[in-house]
């Protein structure tokens, strides 16, 4: 097989690790916890970094009034099947498809991508600013509106006795780098394509 | 002629005394010398770092345990053993109540001796931690995952368990020797009949390989001896125990003088293995017994306590190669063993003389029968047959001896305040140097091994006199740590004690620090009571019973309010620490109560007992700063009279 198409293939199927590995990872470091908290964000579930993080940051998080980190939200439903989908069209156009079809892939992978990433900013914006009215402890900014404690969508930042870090994890790079293949796969098939010419 | 001998003991015996303090003189000459030599540097652990060594120092008296850090000599915590603890509940809570049945019901206190730590292939595994109660002879194990007491077995046919409870190099035994002989069975008779028909028990106690189950495998019949100390031996003489004895004139009255008539005792070596083998056999006779046999599971969080009714006992004379008897000058007190095995140390306390006995020699001895007589029919060999030397006058009443790696020995001495070193072998006395004051036992960490780990050595005294702050006639005695890296050793620390420190273990840290547990899981949590959510709440009447499963989180319990109690009710509070993270536990004490708070660790149940004895409106509230809200964390319960027709409703999640 050529090399290209083997670049398409091997790339897509690169996606695959996001249901092994976690995608993102978000810390919280205090000087009370020695272990920082954290919670890795899989494309299909919420999990500890460390046995019972997350209900440690529930628990942590209710004196400001946020809410408990669902079980579930309807992204796990919709992301999993998505990236199945774009890892069988990757294979189909790796195998049947002009190159051209590797580059018409890797903007819809990164169209969806950008899409799930505003989504996951929706979502930590509605969980860090929806507080429980009745909350026990309650904060302003500066100009007097209320605290969020929402988590940077990337990057580190402090937040009350908390310092706040949220970056990508092995899955996430897993997805980057196949999707870098299938960009090099088009280069490759485009090279190929003029040689041909010649 | 009875009265002269009186009287010359006690002229020796003040002469001692007086010699003792003589060298007591003058021995703080050097003070200021710690600075020096940057002595501070050596014990200053920097906040946040860790000691490098743990040590289990026992608190005799206090019934408990105490776990140190060296070389920082500070108290890290108080392990409740033998003794009822108001701090976690120990003892109080209906779930740890049958840790402290005996065969004489309740005993809610004991005094703890000897800490040693489990084996394997002669080496410290920092698994089990276990201890002896001398009062009301029991054995208890720890579990060092979680330094809680999970076992307890009382030992019948013994009294004052004092040559305890040392083990074997695979923790095969764990032995319980007896230092008071008494009639077995035990009988109403004139205790002038002492002898001859009072006998002593050496009890050994299996341990089962893999969860540490305690077991009395069989019990010695000894003659009617004072069993003090015992050592197992190891390398070469593993399979074979040894123990130290006094009285074996078999007095009963004024020991003092009468028990110290014998120019020399014994030490007892027992042939384990060969009574093992004989016992497999079908070999001894169960004998009807009373005792306690308390296990602590750790998954439904609850101890139970079974009557044992026989154990199986052996007379030594019926296994011909079992039992010999080694001549020690005079009235040995310590037994010990060095790490190769090959030497046993009887320090005969009323003895100018140390004394050593050779384990080759003694197997030659018996090899060739060279015996001098029997005591009961056990084979007594000679002295000189056995002796592989003495140091000669190492200083004033020597105690207990411990090893280092480098094949020296060092022995404290009670009178002279004092610990030496010497050297196995030559028996030359290579250093010494005061302890502040009158020092029983010394530790080295490792020590009672094949592997002692000789960097560190403390000394630990019964006179604490001048070394702090007084607090008014009662003082914490002290221990001491001393460098024994180098050829001389140094004083480097002196850190006071709780109870009496009667002995300790120590080992490196890395062990136990790197198995240590942090929370209970929950979803291993089988208390009958247990309430795993606030789904499990509830309060239910069985009668005059009425059994609340209550939870707990930062920072509140659930049910909060509850009403339908009545005067007479007995009250059970079922509390689960619904927690999961490591050192938040919660505590819980209502008003009124006649035992104590609880202290319940992340993921446990515990059950205290309230009896309500007035009707009102009666708070109660978390015991332990567990959070920003812990002022918040409390609740009422109402209590009603005896004939109120109030039904029982309880308010969950501020409904
Ligand atoms: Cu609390």
């Amino acid at each position: 097989m050529i090399k290209h198409k083997i670049l398409m293939i091997f790339g897509s199927l690169l996606l695959l690790l996001l249901f092994i590995f976690p995608l993102w990872n978000i810390t919280l470091e205090a000087p009370q916890y020695p272990t920082p908290l954290g919670m890795d964000i899989y494309i299909g579930k919420f999990a500890d970094m460390h046995p019972h993080d997350i209900k440690n940051i529930n628990l942590m998080n209710h004196y400001v009034g946020m809410k408990y980190i669902p079980e579930t939200i309807p992204e796990f439903k919709i992301f999993p099947p998505v990236i199945i989908v774009m890892v069988i069209l990757g294979v189909l156009i790796g195998l049947k498809a002009n190159y051209k079809w590797y580059l018409r892939w890797l903007v819809l992978m990164t169209l969806l991508g950008i899409a799930g990433m505003y989504d996951f900013y929706l979502w930590e914006h509605n969980y860090g600013h929806n507080l429980d009215p009745k909350a026990i402890m309650k904060f302003t900014n500066p100009d007097g509106s209320v605290m969020g404690f929402q988590p940077p969508l990337f990057g580190s930042k402090d937040i009350l006795n908390f310092r706040a870090h949220s970056y990508p994890r092995f899955g996430a790079y897993a997805m980057f780098i196949g999707m870098f293949l299938t960009f090099i796969a088009y280069l490759v098939g485009k090279k190929n394509q003029k040689v041909n010419y010649k | 002629m009875k009265n002269i001998i009186k009287s010359t003991l006690l002229l020796v015996a003040t002469s001692l005394f007086f010699i003792g303090c003589g060298n007591n003189g003058g021995k703080e000459q050097k003070k200021g010398g710690a600075l020096e030599n940057n002595v501070a540097e050596k014990v200053y652990v920097a906040p946040g770092e860790h000691d490098s060594h743990y040590a289990f120092i026992s608190g005799g008296y206090s019934g408990n345990l105490t776990v140190y850090g060296l070389p920082s000599g500070r108290m890290f915590k108080e392990i409740p053993v033998f003794s009822q603890f108001p701090t976690s509940g120990y003892g109080y809570s209906e779930e740890t109540k049958p840790m402290l049945n005996t065969s004489h019901g309740f005993i809610p206190w004991g005094d703890s001796h000897h800490p040693d730590i489990s084996q394997t292939n002669g080496e410290i595994d920092g698994r089990f931690i276990f201890i002896n109660e001398n009062n009301t002879p029991r054995i208890a194990k720890i579990d060092l995952r979680t330094f809680e007491t999970t076992e307890i077995i009382e030992v019948p046919n013994s009294a004052g368990n004092h040559s305890s409870s040392f083990v074997t190099e695979n923790t095969e035994y764990v032995v319980a020797g007896t230092r008071f002989s008494v009639p077995v069975p035990q009988r109403d008779m004139p205790i002038k009949e002492y002898k001859g028909n009072f006998q002593g028990a050496l009890s050994f106690i299996s341990v089962e390989p893999e969860h540490g189950h305690m077991d009395i495998k069989f019990q010695i019949l000894m003659p009617g001896f004072n069993y003090d100390l015992s050592h197992p031996g190891r390398g070469a003489s593993h399979g074979w125990f040894f123990f130290s004895t006094y009285n074996t004139e078999e007095a009963s009255t004024l020991l003092e003088v009468n028990a110290s008539q014998n120019d020399k005792d014994f030490i007892a070596a027992v042939n384990w293995k060969k009574i093992e083998e004989y016992v497999n056999n079908g070999g001894g006779t169960m004998m009807p017994a009373e005792y306690a046999h308390n296990v602590y599971d750790e998954v439904t969080h609850t101890a139970t306590s079974t009557m044992k009714k026989e154990v199986r006992v052996v007379n030594p004379s019926e296994v011909p190669g079992a039992v010999y008897l080694l001549p020690t000058p005079k009235s040995p007190h310590g037994c010990d063993v060095d790490p190769t095995g090959e030497y046993i140390i009887g320090n005969g306390k009323l003895s100018a003389n140390l004394t050593v006995h050779s384990f080759t020699k003694m197997l030659d001895a018996i090899e060739n029968k060279k015996f001098a007589g029997d005591a009961y029919g056990i084979p007594i060999l000679n002295f000189e047959d056995v002796l592989a030397g003495s140091v000669e006058q190492p200083g004033l009443g020597p105690l207990h001896t411990e090893f280092d790696d480098k094949g020296n020995a060092y022995t404290t001495f009670f009178i002279s305040s004092e610990v030496v070193k010497w050297k196995l072998g030559t028996w030359e006395v290579l250093d010494r140097k005061p302890t502040y004051y009158s020092v029983g036992h010394l530790t080295i960490p490792g020590g009672n091994s094949r592997k002692p780990q000789g960097k560190y050595m403390f000394a630990m005294n019964k006179i604490t006199k001048d070394r702090y702050l007084p607090t008014g006639p009662e003082l914490e005695h002290s221990a001491q740590l001393y460098d024994i890296s180098g050829d001389k050793m140094e004083l480097l620390l002196d850190f006071p004690t709780h109870g009496e420190p009667h002995y300790a273990a120590a080992m490196e840290a890395d062990l136990i620090k790197k198995r240590s547990r942090k929370i209970y899981k929950l979803e291993e949590n089988n208390h009958p009571y247990a309430a795993k959510s606030d789904a499990d709440v509830k309060v239910v009447r069985k009668g005059n019973e009425v059994h609340i499963y209550m939870t707990t989180i930062r920072s509140h319990f659930s049910p909060d309010n509850i009403e339908g109690i009545k005067v007479g009710d007995k009250v059970y509070f079922h509390i689960t620490n619904l927690e999961q993270d490591f050192d938040v536990p919660h505590g819980f004490a209502v008003i009124g109560q006649n035992t104590s708070e609880l202290l319940i660790m992340p993921g446990q149940t515990k059950t205290s007992v309230w009896e309500p004895t007035k009707v009102g409106v009666w708070p109660f509230y978390c015991t332990d700063f567990c959070s920003a809200l812990h002022q918040e964390m409390q609740g009422y319960i109402r209590v009603s009279p005896k004939d109120s027709p109030i039904k029982l409703s309880w308010s969950l999640d501020g409904e």
